[in-house]
């Protein structure tokens, strides 16, 4: 089964610590290593986005940056066995936040994407 | 609120109230470390049997104590550091291990003292311990059958039970055949090593086999009820994957991936709504996974470029399909060529009534049906419902739908899948 799994968190002053990076890097080789993770990448700051919403009938474009809080900044798409796999994938990820960048708060959340296991055939 | 736990090393014990979530944090570590617990260790006392039983007395450590400890900051870490104490106390009580022992012992002391951290020392030769693992699994003196339980076991961190489920077996059947395979490492004396170099081909060749012979039995169930089994193929992928990142040399090793990953893409498409199975050409593809042809044509092309072998080719004709935005696009007289050419690398019955399927779409049924024919008398497909099918198939579109009709209701007769059989019904109703 997939898991979708976006970090958001508010945006940083700073880059974030060379260390956290190769940490995260390695972390990264061992769950291709592992055989699941299919792909993941940084997310730019919403101002480089843009959004295309749809109300009382129009579509309207705005461009980036939105006023929220938090920033989406990366995400990864997993394949496992079970969600509690993912959680702990994510927990490691997270994990390296907190060792190697000092104050750095967030969340990551981990969403499921519909998969033939939720489309069986009617028993 | 397992993620939440997880997460803070210093926390007091999580689970106090919840023994349910600790264990399936405990289960989901295990899941994902085994493979590699179990290679580490054998490493050390070079026999996977024990090494399974001294990773497996981690395990029972962790689910005692990670509830009432919570769980470490890197648990996998923390089951190799409690394996490897195991291993060496085990070792220290077996008598029989004496001389052994001195050896190990001296060795072990002697590496503790030259690399402070032996953590970090089994980390580093965890890649090869991991080949070691998949290479001793896949043994060419195991039978296929044992081949299989004993890599599910090992590498997938699968138990008896779900093995047994899987292959529609009795569980005993499955404990059976790990125990007798892991006999037979032993008594064979076969080492927990890697391959000498001339012999590499052919023990990848066992390996690639099991694999997929694992993801089969998921996308196209011999047996049973259902048609597919979607989380046998993911394991299978999983492995093929793992593997091609420990062996990134081998060409086939790529090409069994983009096989896999090209094929499990239809997954989405082959079912019908009653759960019934629907054929490539009738497949809606645009229910196609994107994502997963994307990698196994990137995999394909990773293969194509160091050489390729048997399944390259498969996986270059399952691109063909993959890359046909409708069944009539199909580029049948590449996949009619490239059956020829897979028929000589690595011929084979199968492959020639495959074969047969791709020119009856290039040249036309009656070209086809020549082929088909000709395999009428091969022993091997004597009971392989898909040859009347595939003669089935090409006497209706020549018309000749009496003996078509008959073909269909012998596929329909040999086939042990009931979702396949009432295709097969169904065709035959229809001429």
């Amino acid at each position: 089964m997939r898991y979708l799994v976006l970090l958001e968190a508010a945006q940083p002053d700073t880059p974030p610590p060379p260390d956290l990076m190769e940490a995260i890097a390695k972390l990264g080789e061992e769950a291709v290593g592992a055989g699941v993770l299919l792909d993941t990448a940084g997310l730019a700051p919403s101002a480089a986005g843009s959004r295309v919403r749809l109300a009382g009938g129009s579509l309207s474009v705005t461009d980036g940056p939105f006023a929220e809080a938090k920033e989406m900044i990366s995400y990864a798409l997993y394949e496992v066995r079970s969600k509690e796999e993912v959680v702990e994938w994510t927990s490691r990820f997270v994990r390296l936040h907190r060792d190697l960048w000092a104050g750095w708060e967030g969340d990551a959340r981990i969403l499921k994407v519909f998969g033939p296991e939720d489309f069986g055939p009617p028993a | 609120m397992v993620g939440s736990v997880a997460m803070t090393a210093a926390d007091p014990p999580p689970y106090e109230h919840d023994h349910d979530a600790a264990r399936h944090a405990v289960e989901t570590v295990w899941r994902m470390e085994s493979a590699r617990l179990v290679a580490g260790i054998a490493r050390l006392v070079r026999d996977v049997g024990v090494a399974e039983e001294i990773a497996q007395d981690a395990l029972l450590i962790a689910l005692e104590r990670w509830p009432r400890e919570g769980v470490p900051g890197n648990p996998g870490a923390w089951l190799m550091a409690t394996a490897k104490h195991r291993a060496v106390d085990l070792l220290r009580r077996r008598t029989r291990y004496e001389d052994k022992l001195g050896e190990l012992g001296r060795d072990l002391r002697a590496r503790q003292e030259a690399e402070p951290d032996l953590d970090d020392a089994l980390d580093d030769h965890i890649g090869d311990d991991m080949l070691r693992l998949v290479f001793t699994a896949c043994h060419p003196v195991l039978s296929t059958e044992a081949r299989v339980a004993l890599t599910l076991r090992l590498l997938c961190g699968l138990t008896t039970e779900e093995i047994a489920r899987a292959f529609l077996v009795p569980e005993p059947t499955v404990g059976q055949r790990v125990v007798r395979a892991k006999r037979t490492l032993a008594a064979k004396r076969v080492r927990f090593e890697l391959p000498a170099p001339e012999e590499l081909a052919a023990r990848l060749a066992s390996v690639l086999e099991v694999v997929y012979l694992v993801f089969n039995e998921g996308y196209s169930a011999t047996a049973g009820d259902d048609w597919v089994r979607p989380s046998l193929c993911e394991e299978a992928m999983r492995l093929g994957r793992v593997l091609a990142g420990l062996v990134p040399d081998e060409p086939e090793a790529h090409g069994l991936v983009a096989l896999m990953e090209i094929q499990a893409s239809r997954i989405p498409a082959r079912i019908g709504p009653s759960g019934e199975p629907i054929l490539l050409l009738d497949q809606d593809r645009r229910r196609w996974d994107r994502l997963l042809v994307r990698h196994g044509l990137a995999a394909l092309a990773r293969a194509e470029a160091l050489g390729g072998g048997p399944y390259t080719l498969q996986a270059a004709i399952a691109a063909c399909h993959a890359r046909a935005a409708r069944a009539e696009d199909t580029d049948w007289e590449r996949i009619a060529a490239l059956y020829r050419v897979l028929a000589h690398v690595s011929p084979s019955p199968v492959v020639e009534l495959n074969r047969a399927v791709a020119v009856g779409m290039a040249a036309g049924p009656a070209e086809g049906l020549r082929i088909a024919d000709a395999l009428a008398g091969e022993r091997a497909l004597a009971s392989y419902p898909q040859l009347p099918a595939v003669r089935g198939d090409l006497l209706a579109r020549l018309g000749r739908t009496e003996e078509a009709r008959r073909e269909f209701e012998r596929a329909a007769a040999l086939t042990r899948n009931e979702r396949e059989r009432a295709v097969f019904l169904a065709r035959a109703a229809a001429c």
